[in-house]
Formats: structure tokens, C-alpha cells, sequence
């Protein structure tokens, strides 16, 4: 699998093409964003009726990054489910799917704003969770300085690159060394772009951007912003690695 | 000969020295038949002929309620229908109202007309659609007689025509005397037009007006010689210039907006006598727009650049040139434009043609012989498309609940829609209802449910309103606004693809509305600009329409390739075509030349199917794939409308298994599932089956995490449920659009595996053009992920990372 490594605060992370990020020191997968049931909440509402296989779609996903990391625990950085109501909708192969993941390891699902009350699949249900360094929260708050990265989701952040054939858009880790902003896992996520104040400003002009897809990549989220004669626009020092874990 | 005219009419005739023109009285004398199509040249009095039965019916004054609905694809022109009948029917002093309904009638003023409906509504087929979908429809539509479609030609090329003509079977329903009327420019197949506008099975008159004398057309000679290549026809100014000085008013017609900005921005540079030319397309502001046409109306305008913004709408009465920059593509199409030069009745309308390129000198002859000869060009049109059908029946039940068989019985009345099947009506039905899923997933979420009285009814009463907010066939692309940049936020001057706005960076430059702008910056969805003429601007992709040449003007080229000598055709086109055959081949239409030939260190082959850009680029798409599985390491290739050339590194010493028509058909559906134009494709059956909601300006502002890409989706279905009634019109839309594979079968059934292969040794005079046009294709496969490594490192190596 090709994964891109960087490091904040000395930590080791390494961004998934999936958009899931992998801590291998702690043996931790963090999916964000996932909002199993979107289908079903949809109809409900607003009498759309999607493609009813995003949850499928999703737990396929991710049954491809827990294969592949073996991970020891799983935490849903919120926003797991895309309303309360969503777990009952689950179809019996999605659920059954689902237990499956969860039964073999740890699993934590901190609460999003789509699903803030406690989900009865079982794992630990909490509001947040610290895991030195780490503080995990779905939302990113502003007054965050403490000596833990937060980790956090719920914006979506995607990014737009230029290239000589037109733009492409990705969904996009984002990270500074205070905290680390992850993308939306679950199929139909829009996403909001990291230019977009709402995100820009929780992070320094030196923040480091990931996109996802087949090969993660890693950039300089915020370039122009940067003068010329700084530091390295980013902390950390990201590298891509490949399939054997062989350093690229 | 007897008038047919009642008196005041006879009377406010010969008040003004008219006289009934022949066509008008034989509209009066079949005034009572079921359906009735004429078919009359630009400013034939084709809209007094449509209107002079109801005029008459209305005089008495007995008629209570609505009588004649009007409906015209354009709101500008129902606008100026109710101003040009208003004059007559006040003169004549008649008892009759009429007024419009569109998109920019006033509520209140919608309101009211629901209630107590005019005599005469004047509307587009969005805004009839709307009111149908009301409960109240019966009522308003109670005592309709008569329904008039203008432009019934232009309305019949698109689904907004289907989307009307279904509405037609909803109101023949409610009013089974209803009578239809179709008013339509010269066209190739009148009978095909007039199946599409009766009641099956109907019959339906149709009326030929005088078509009038022969145009006046001819090829505009310059000074300088066409370039071998590009569109922009910047040799020609000189003598286009001289035309315009010449003539009163002049349309200088375009068949993309970017070729309209940049020969508007070269005339100007040019126009010394500071002669008033103005510009029109589809991009630019409304305001803009109506400020051009009304300049125009007032004689203030000596020329308008334009595009097919102008192909429709009000006759200008004073315009007496039409100028083609650029091969025309299509007979029909030219002959349409040239009918805006009508300024005297009777008298020829004058034209001239400015090939743009070598090879359109070529093409820009077969078309004058084609005009001469009457030889219009036309598809034939296929079955009513599906996903406009979804959208009917969700807005039939948006109206109240519904049979399903009286509704199927109902749409099969539709000329387009005549041989859909039941089981393809109840897929529709069921998509509508269920979401026709193979997994069922919402059974307790149905948006429409089978009462026990077996009406259909939708589940949520309140999700008409989403229906109706997300009615009409005509699809948004992503565009931004442009405004200059000044504090109190400055005057709009059009729209860009949102695509494009994101290849600009500050200082970049850009021509919109025949100026030079330089982007300053993104506010609010609102591109920013500033005035800046002394830079060379970056060419704005506009999205207008690619016509393809059609298959007969296609065909009409090849025969001219067969001639022993072009006399007919300037000395340098005559030398270099017959340069072509002594050292390779003229293409046959029977036979498919292939040329191949090592250039610049890479190997080329060159592909003369002549079946138009569309079907060229697909079959560029097809072939490389082949070339790769046979390890022929294809580069890249470009396309034209009449070849496709690709480069790569092998030589290719037998180019007949590439194109052998078994494996290109298997190579096409596998390559076509994952390709670009279908999820282009897919979104557009999508919004208009409404799956998904229209990205509402007011939505995408708020900033909130967007919607989804409806890429997604398709990706979606194509893991899980590849047989989905939407995958289904997808897949045959994009046969007949964009990739356009009609034409590639239409090639291979042509040619039958006669291939003419040419090995030379160096580029042939033919293929030469092919070099500097523009469009090249890179071979993808991973070729996204290299694009973003690279953009990527270039980032880090500015940043000094690297």
C-alpha cells in the first residue's frame, strides 16, 4: 500500500490513500467522518433516494485498511453514523459486517454532531479522547493550545491542485504542529475546501497538506503564504513509502 | 381570390398595404385540424401565421379563459410576441388579453394568472411545465383550443422539445380537442417534425411557405491565404472588415464563444474607422446581451460577433449580410443563419463563408454546393430520452395522484415516445417511486406510493415543492461570474467554467466580452477583475457546444476529394490535395485511409474516418488502448473532424487489427464504463431524473461542506448495481452524444475492413495540419497520479524543499 509517513510532535503518522491515518507506534487506525446511513437519512428527510451502498462501500474500505494494518484499535473520529437513527437502518450485511471489524479489537467512537449520543454497537462511546500526544475530538477547537495534538475531523477538508491538464481535487489531511485535521472517510462526503476560512484559520501559515488517492501526496498546504526565506513551510518532514515498507 | 379575413382584419391589412401572404391563409383554412406544421424561411410572417386562427376565434368575444398557449424557447422572444401582437389587437380594438409567463413574470402576476388565466398566455416549455405540475392545471387549462410551439426545429434538437411535447400529451389528456400548431424553420425532414409535434396517431398538415429565392452565398477570397490549421481566421479581417464598411448591418457568426472573443478582440485591433461592432454569446451578462440586442434593433450596430446565441429569436429587420468564420459543420444550421440576412422580402438573403483554416476551404466548398443543391443535413432523432420521462412522472405526481397505465397510455401519444415499452415506463415508475435499486432499501421511504385504490401518490406531500425547484432539462455548468473590481462591487461582464477560473492566478489574463481582463482575485464566487490591454490574454474555455460535421456534409467532402481537379478551389488548396495523392492517397468514403509515418523521432498514425470530432476522439481513445495491450506504447493523439493522429514509439507495420471491428466494440464498453464523458453523461440524466438536486447558488455560497461529486454515485452504481435503469440512459446517451459511437459504426459499416494502408516515409501534406491543432490527448492510465507528483514537486522545488 502506498502510504505517505510525516511526523508531528515526534510522532510518526502515516496518511492512507483511504484518507484513514495509521499511528503504527500505538497500533491505532483513525477513520473520520465515515456517516454510515447517509442514504437512509436522505430518503427520510428530503425523499432523495441515492444509491442505497455507501455503507457497504465505506465498511469495505475499511475492512481493506484493518486487512492490511492489522490494527489493535479503531477510533471513529465522529460523525460515524450520519444521524441516531442511522444505526437501526443498517442492513444486516452492513451490520454484520461491521461487528465483524469491531469484534477482533479495540474500537472507540467519539461523538460527532450528526451523532452526538452514544451508539448501542458496542466500543467505548466517549465525547473525546486523550491518547498521549494525542487529543482526539471530531471538532477542532479554536483555543486548543495544550502541550496534546488534537486530532480532529468533521470539516472535510479537500484540496485543489493545479496541474498543466486542469485542476484535480482531493479530499486532505491538513496538519501544523498544534494539530492535525483529518478527511472525511465515508463515500458521499462532500468536502470544503482548505482555503476556505472556516479551516484556514485553525492552522499557521505553515501547514502541511496530504492528499489522498492512490498515492497520498504531500505538499505545502498554504505555499503562498510563505516568503521566501522561512523554514520549511511545514513540520515534520513527509515522505512517501511503499507497498513492503521500503522508504521512497 | 376571396380574403379569408373577417373585416377588421381585411380593413388593418389594407390599412397597411399588406397582403395575406399564401402560407398565412392556408394556416386559416386548416385552422380546424388536429395538427398543423409550417415550415416557412426566417421572416416569412410564420408568427402572424400561427397567431391569425386564434386572432380570428378571439374576436367575437365569447371566449371565456385561456385560448391559445404560445410557447417559444426563448424568454426574450415570447416578450417580444406579446409587444408585436398587442399593437394589431389593440388597433383593430379586439377583446382579447395576452400576456407572458417566464422565468422573470413576477409572482404575483404568476398568482393571478393561475387564477384567472388570459386569453393568450405566451410561455417557454420550463415555465408550462411548472404549471402543470399545480393542482390546480384542469382548471386553468379548461378552455384551451390551441397551442402554438415556435421554433419547433431547435425545440426538437433538445430535451427541453421532449420535455415539452410531454407536457403536450398531459394538456391533449385534459383537453382532448386541443390543437397543436408547430412553426418551424427550413428543415431536412418536415414529416419527421411533424410525427414529433401530433398526437400518435394523429396526422398532422404540413404547410410549406415560399421558401424564396436562392441565397446569395459565397466564399469571402482574402488577400492572405488561410493558416494550415486553428479556428481563429485572423488572415481574413482585412476583407471582413471591408464587408461590414459595405453593408448595412452585418452578423459575423462563430461556432464557439472562444472564437467569437478572439476574432471580436483581432477586429477591433483592425477597425480604424471605429465602425460600432458589438459582440453576443452565451456567456456573456444578460444585461450586456439585452443592451447589444437592443443597439441592434435601433440600427446603432454595424456588426455583432455572435455565436449560435443569435440563431434564434427576433427577426433584426435590418440585417442584409451573414458572415460563417469557420467551416459551418452543418448545411442545416448554415441555412438557418443565412435567413437572418432578410431584410427586404423576396429579395436574397447574402452570405459569405471565411474558411478558417485550409482544410475548411474544403469543407466550406462541399457546403455551399450543398446549400445550392437544397441538400439539408440531419440525425435522425432516437427515442424519447428516459430520464426527462422521470422527471415527468415525478412532476405528474407533484400535480396529484395518477394511474400508471392511463399515464403510460398518455406519454405513448408523444411522436418520441411511440415505441417505449411498458416494462421500460414501470422502471421509470419504479425509479421514481423506490429509487429501482436491487438492493430495496427504502421501502419505508418511498417517494411515491401505490395507494390501496391503485392511484400513485407521493409518500411526503411537502417534496413537491423539491420537485418542482429542480424542474427543466437546461443543466448549469459550474460557472463563476465576472465582474470588475472596484469597491461597490463593479459591473458584471459574464461568466467562466469554473475550471478555467481555477487554472488563473493572480496578474493572468483573460478576453470576455471582447476586453482584456486581468484576474485580481475570487470573492465570493465572483471572479474579479481589472481592465488590462497590453497583455496577451489566456484564452477562456467557454463551454459552448462542439458541433461535429455532419455525416452528409462528411460524405459531400470525400466525393470533392474524387474530382480529377479542383478548378473551383483557390491555387493553393488545388496544389496541396493534389500533392496528397501523389505521394499518399485522397481519403475514399468507402475505404478507410491509414497513413503511417516516422516524425520528429516518433512514430504517427493517421486515421481519415471522417466521422466528426466527437466520433474521432472516441475512436483516438479506442485505438491507443489497443496500441497499449499491444505493447505499440501510444504517446498521445489529436482529433479533428476528419481524422485522428497518434504518436507513439513503435512502429506499426499492420494497422488493420486496430480498427477491426469485433475487438474495437468489446474495447469500447469496457473502456467506456470508466470514462470521463460517461459520468458527465451521468450527472446530467441524474439532475434531470432527479436523483440529484441542482446545485442552488444560495447552497454553494453558505461555504457548509459541499455536496458530493455525483461521480461518486456513479462509481457507486457501477461497483454495486451496473444494471440500474440511470446506468442504463447513461450508457445510451452517451452513445449518441458525446462518444458519439453511432458515427464509428456508422465508419466501420462504411468501410468493411477496406483499409488503404500508406507507409511513407515522411508526414503527408494531409496530415500535416494534424501537427499544430490544438486538443492533444495524453494517454492516461496513471497518468492523473504523475500529474499530481509533478505539480507537486514543482511546489516543493519553488518552496526549496528539494
Amino acid at each position: 500500500m502506498n502510504m505517505c509517513e510525516f511526523q508531528i510532535g515526534g510522532t510518526t503518522l502515516s496518511a492512507l490513500p483511504s484518507g484513514a491515518l495509521w499511528w503504527a507506534e500505538g497500533r491505532v487506525l483513525v477513520v473520520s467522518d465515515m456517516h454510515l446511513g447517509k442514504s437512509n437519512r436522505v430518503a427520510r428527510r428530503s425523499g432523495g433516494l441515492l444509491p442505497p451502498y455507501e455503507t457497504k462501500a465505506t465498511l469495505e474500505k475499511l475492512k481493506t485498511d484493518l486487512d492490511r494494518t492489522r490494527a489493535d484499535c479503531v477510533i471513529s473520529l465522529g460523525d460515524g453514523f450520519d444521524d441516531n437513527l442511522a444505526t437501526a437502518s443498517l442492513s444486516e450485511e452492513c451490520f454484520d459486517l461491521l461487528q465483524s471489524l469491531m469484534n477482533a479489537r479495540e474500537w472507540v467512537w467519539i461523538s460527532g454532531n450528526h451523532d452526538p449520543a452514544p451508539v448501542k454497537l458496542g466500543g467505548r462511546c466517549v465525547p473525546e479522547l486523550e491518547h498521549e500526544p494525542f487529543l482526539f475530538r471530531h471538532i477542532a477547537q479554536e483555543d486548543h493550545t495544550g502541550h496534546s495534538i488534537e486530532v480532529s475531523g468533521h470539516f472535510h477538508p479537500k484540496f485543489r491542485l493545479s496541474t498543466r491538464a486542469g485542476s484535480i481535487t482531493r479530499p486532505a489531511f491538513l496538519w501544523d504542529k498544534h494539530r492535525l485535521m483529518m478527511p472525511a472517510y465515508g463515500a458521499y462526503t462532500g468536502g470544503l475546501s482548505v482555503t476556505d476560512p472556516t479551516i484556514r484559520n485553525f492552522f499557521s501559515d505553515h501547514a502541511g497538506a496530504i492528499l489522498t488517492g492512490t498515492t497520498p501526496v504531500a505538499i505545502p498546504a498554504f505555499a503562498r503564504a510563505v516568503t521566501s526565506a522561512t523554514s520549511p513551510p511545514w513540520p515534520g518532514n513527509p515522505r512517501p513509502r511503499h507497498a513492503a515498507g521500503s522508504s521512497g | 381570390m376571396q380574403s379569408p379575413l373577417t373585416a377588421p382584419f381585411d380593413a388593418w391589412f389594407s390599412a397597411r398595404g399588406w397582403q395575406i401572404h399564401p402560407h398565412q391563409s392556408d394556416m386559416l383554412a386548416n385552422a380546424l385540424d388536429p395538427s398543423l406544421l409550417l415550415i416557412a424561411p426566417t421572416g416569412g410572417g410564420k408568427t402572424l401565421a400561427g397567431f391569425l386562427p386564434t386572432l380570428l376565434e378571439l374576436a367575437s368575444g365569447d371566449h371565456e379563459g385561456l385560448h391559445t398557449l404560445y410557447v417559444s424557447p426563448l424568454k426574450a422572444l415570447a416578450a417580444d410576441i406579446k409587444r408585436n401582437l398587442r399593437t394589431p389587437v389593440a388597433e383593430m380594438g379586439l377583446p382579447i388579453r395576452i400576456e407572458d409567463r417566464t422565468g422573470d413574470t413576477s409572482y404575483t402576476q404568476r398568482k393571478r394568472q393561475r387564477a384567472d388565466p388570459p386569453h393568450i398566455l405566451l410561455t417557454t416549455p420550463e415555465s408550462l411545465a411548472l404549471l402543470l405540475s399545480y393542482e390546480d392545471a384542469p382548471r386553468i387549462f379548461k378552455g384551451l383550443r390551441r397551442i402554438i410551439v415556435d421554433e419547433i426545429h431547435a425545440l426538437a434538437e433538445s430535451k427541453r422539445g421532449d420535455q415539452l411535447m410531454l407536457c403536450l400529451s398531459r394538456l391533449s389528456s385534459m383537453v382532448p380537442s386541443l390543437r397543436r400548431v408547430g412553426l418551424s424553420a427550413t428543415v431536412e425532414d418536415p414529416k419527421a417534425i411533424a410525427k414529433y409535434l401530433a398526437r400518435h396517431p394523429d396526422p398532422c398538415t404540413v404547410i410549406n411557405a415560399d421558401p424564396g429565392p436562392d441565397p446569395d452565398i459565397a466564399m469571402l477570397e482574402s488577400a492572405a491565404p488561410p493558416p494550415w490549421a486553428g479556428g481563429n481566421a485572423k488572415h481574413a479581417i482585412p476583407e471582413v472588415l471591408e464587408q461590414v464598411r459595405q453593408h448595412r448591418t452585418t452578423l459575423i457568426f462563430h461556432n464557439t464563444r472562444a472564437q467569437a472573443e478572439i476574432f471580436f478582440h483581432n477586429l477591433w485591433l483592425a477597425n480604424e474607422d471605429q465602425l460600432p461592432i458589438g459582440i453576443h454569446h452565451g456567456s456573456l451578462d444578460q444585461k450586456q446581451r439585452e443592451r447589444v440586442e437592443q443597439a441592434m434593433v435601433d440600427g446603432d450596430l454595424r456588426a455583432i460577433v455572435c455565436t449560435g446565441s443569435l440563431d434564434l429569436g427576433i427577426d433584426w429587420g435590418d440585417v442584409d449580410l451573414v458572415i460563417q468564420i469557420g467551416a459551418p459543420k452543418n448545411v442545416k444550421r448554415l441555412v438557418q443563419r443565412i435567413g437572418r440576412a432578410n431584410h427586404r422580402y423576396n429579395a436574397p438573403s447574402k452570405a459569405l463563408l471565411v474558411p478558417a483554416n485550409r482544410f475548411e476551404i474544403v469543407e466550406c466548398h462541399a457546403a455551399l454546393e450543398a446549400v445550392k443543391a437544397h441538400d439539408l443535413d440531419g440525425d435522425p432523432r432516437g427515442p424519447g430520452p428516459r430520464d426527462v420521462l422521470c422527471q415527468h412522472i415525478l412532476a405528474t405526481a407533484a400535480s396529484g395522484p395518477f394511474d400508471a397505465k392511463m399515464l403510460y397510455d398518455e406519454v405513448i401519444t408523444t411522436g418520441a415516445y411511440t415505441q417505449l415499452s411498458n416494462d421500460q415506463f414501470d422502471a421509470c415508475l419504479d425509479f421514481c417511486a423506490t429509487g429501482g435499486y436491487a438492493l430495496k432499501a427504502y421501502d419505508r421511504w418511498q417517494r411515491l406510493l401505490q395507494r390501496p385504490d391503485g392511484l400513485w401518490q407521493l409518500r411526503d406531500p411537502r417534496s413537491a415543492s423539491t420537485i418542482r425547484m429542480n424542474m427543466g432539462t437546461i443543466l448549469d455548468t459550474e460557472t463563476l461570474k465576472v465582474r470588475m473590481k472596484n469597491s461597490r462591487g463593479g459591473a458584471p461582464l459574464g461568466e467562466i467554467e469554473e475550471g478555467f477560473a481555477a487554472t488563473l492566478t493572480k496578474g493572468d489574463t483573460f478576453l470576455i466580452g471582447g476586453q482584456i481582463v486581468r484576474y485580481e482575485g475570487l470573492r465570493e464566487m465572483t471572479v474579479e477583475v481589472s481592465r488590462r490591454a497590453d497583455k496577451t490574454p489566456k484564452i477562456a474555455t467557454f463551454n459552448g457546444t462542439k458541433f461535429a460535421t455532419s455525416t452528409q456534409l462528411s460524405a459531400r467532402i470525400l466525393n470533392t476529394f474524387q474530382q480529377n481537379d479542383w478548378p473551383e478551389l483557390p491555387k493553393h488548396t488545388c496544389d496541396w490535395l493534389h500533392l496528397q495523392r501523389r505521394v499518399s492517397k485522397l481519403p475514399e468514403a468507402e475505404r478507410l485511409l491509414i497513413e503511417t509515418f516516422p516524425h520528429d523521432g516518433r512514430e504517427h498514425i493517421c486515421l481519415y474516418g471522417f466521422a466528426g470530432r466527437n466520433a474521432q476522439q472516441t475512436l483516438g481513445l479506442l485505438v491507443t488502448q489497443r496500441m497499449e495491450e499491444a505493447q505499440l506504447d501510444p504517446v498521445g493523439f489529436v482529433a479533428t473532424d476528419y481524422a485522428t493522429l497518434i504518436w507513439g514509439l513503435q512502429p506499426i507495420t499492420d494497422p488493420a487489427p486496430l480498427v477491426a471491428p469485433d475487438g474495437l466494440r468489446a474495447a469500447f464498453d469496457h473502456w467506456l464504463s470508466g470514462n470521463a464523458v460517461m459520468k458527465r453523461t451521468f450527472r446530467s440524466a441524474a439532475t434531470i431524473a432527479g436523483l440529484i438536486e441542482r446545485n442552488s447558488p444560495g447552497k454553494r455560497k453558505s461555504g457548509r461542506q459541499a455536496t458530493f461529486s455525483s461521480d461518486i454515485l456513479y462509481d457507486t452504481l457501477l461497483k454495486y448495481d451496473p444494471k440500474h435503469v440511470l446506468m442504463q440512459i447513461t450508457h445510451e446517451q452517451a452513445l449518441r452524444g458525446l462518444v458519439d459511437f453511432g458515427r464509428i459504426d456508422e465508419l466501420l459499416k462504411r468501410t468493411e475492413g477496406r483499409i488503404d494502408h500508406v507507409a511513407s516515409t515522411r508526414l503527408t501534406p494531409l496530415s500535416a495540419p494534424m501537427f499544430i491543432e490544438v486538443g492533444r490527448v495524453p494517454i492516461k492510465g496513471q497518468a492523473q497520479e504523475r500529474l499530481l507528483g509533478e505539480a507537486a514537486e514543482a511546489i516543493l522545488i519553488k518552496a526549496g524543499l528539494q
